[in-house]
């Protein structure tokens, strides 16, 4: 399953709610959830944790909106909208974490 | 591959209705079908012919009516929603169309892949 | 439609705050009234939605939580709540408006992958 987050997790639960739920799969950071995949954020470590069962992407044109462009998290893929599309095409199902 | 997309959000508020379009127009270019887009809460928004965007800004509106032309992409505004929410035929954009709840089922049973987007 | 799926609402806001609740309970209705196969999931702060006792008079809003117990009349009898989620708002099964089955968190997981569309609001 991709599970798609849109959320900051410094102010939302969505990525924790996700990360405890999930047992596998693709996460998808997408809007504010980009930034859990920030070198020096204090979320980073509970991603790479998570990293051991799900894969994680990040949407590039989000990270790079916020400035982040090149700080992003060693393990994490980032795509861009099409591939967006290919995660969403190759896993069964998807749920948004709204 | 057939897709159906949820948009949850108003238009500038949130992000949600960029985001949907932005999909749309990838899964598009990849030779996917967007087959139905539905709106629905406060995403009936997106579908108000009197939405007017400074001239420097992205016109979200005008964007889903040409989408909608080009690549014949069914964009439906959930009756009660758009009712509780002062969209109405005689505001509504081109392109667009307000129809019943079941069309999002059906988006859901029809469509290989269902996208939410919202906040 | 003949065709059959299985649609997975979840639910994580609390109700009023937002009109995501609401609005989602009009979805789940739908989807049932179309013969689809309908689970109900409540997670986090959605587990509020099913709280016992809820006076919404002062509020000037509709007490939408009778509407819950309605839906077993439609054939729709998948509810599920997540334990954690459950257990971390002070709440037992004692305290919900409805018969729910209780999963673990990674029974949860296993459940929405089994899902053909899951809606979230």
């Amino acid at each position: 399953m991709l599970h798609i987050i849109n959320k900051s997790p410094l102010t939302n639960g969505a990525l924790d709610s996700c990360l405890r739920v999930a047992q596998s799969g693709d996460i998808l950071l997408i809007e504010d959830a980009v930034v859990a995949a920030t070198t020096g954020n204090v979320c980073a470590a509970k991603l790479q944790e998570a990293m051991g069962r799900c894969k994680v992407y990040v949407l590039q044109p989000d990270l790079d909106a916020r400035g982040f462009g090149d700080r992003l998290l060693e393990g994490v893929s980032s795509v861009d909208y099409g591939g967006f599309v290919e995660l969403t095409a190759s896993n069964k199902n998807c749920q948004s974490w709204l | 591959m057939k897709f159906g997309i949820v948009v949850n959000e108003g238009p500038y508020q949130h992000q949600a209705s960029d985001s949907a379009y932005l999909f749309a127009k990838a899964a598009i270019e990849k030779g996917h079908e967007v087959w139905r887009v539905f709106f629905y809460h406060d995403g009936v928004n997106n579908a108000s012919k009197l939405t007017e965007p400074p001239q420097d800004d992205r016109h979200i509106v005008n964007r889903w009516t040409k989408l909608a032309e080009e690549h014949k992409v069914d964009l439906v505004v959930c009756v009660a929603a758009a009712l509780r929410r002062g969209i109405k035929e005689e505001n509504l954009a081109a392109g667009f169309r307000i129809s019943g709840l079941g069309q999002l089922v059906e988006a859901g049973v029809k469509c290989d892949r269902l996208v939410t987007f919202g906040d | 439609m003949s065709e059959v799926k299985k649609f997975m609402f979840v639910n994580r806001k609390a109700p009023y705050g937002t009109i995501y609740a609401l609005e989602s309970l009009e979805v789940v209705l739908i989807t049932a009234a179309f013969d689809q196969d309908v689970s109900l999931v409540f997670l986090d702060d959605g587990v509020y939605q099913l709280k016992k006792g809820q006076q919404t008079k002062g509020i000037e809003t509709k007490n939408f939580s009778p509407a819950y117990r309605a839906l077993d009349g439609y054939d729709i009898e998948k509810l599920y709540v997540e334990k954690e989620s459950m257990e971390a708002r002070g709440l037992s099964e004692e305290d919900l408006l409805v018969d729910v089955t209780v999963l673990s968190r990674a029974e949860m997981g296993e459940l929405m992958d089994q899902q053909d569309v899951v809606l979230s609001f």
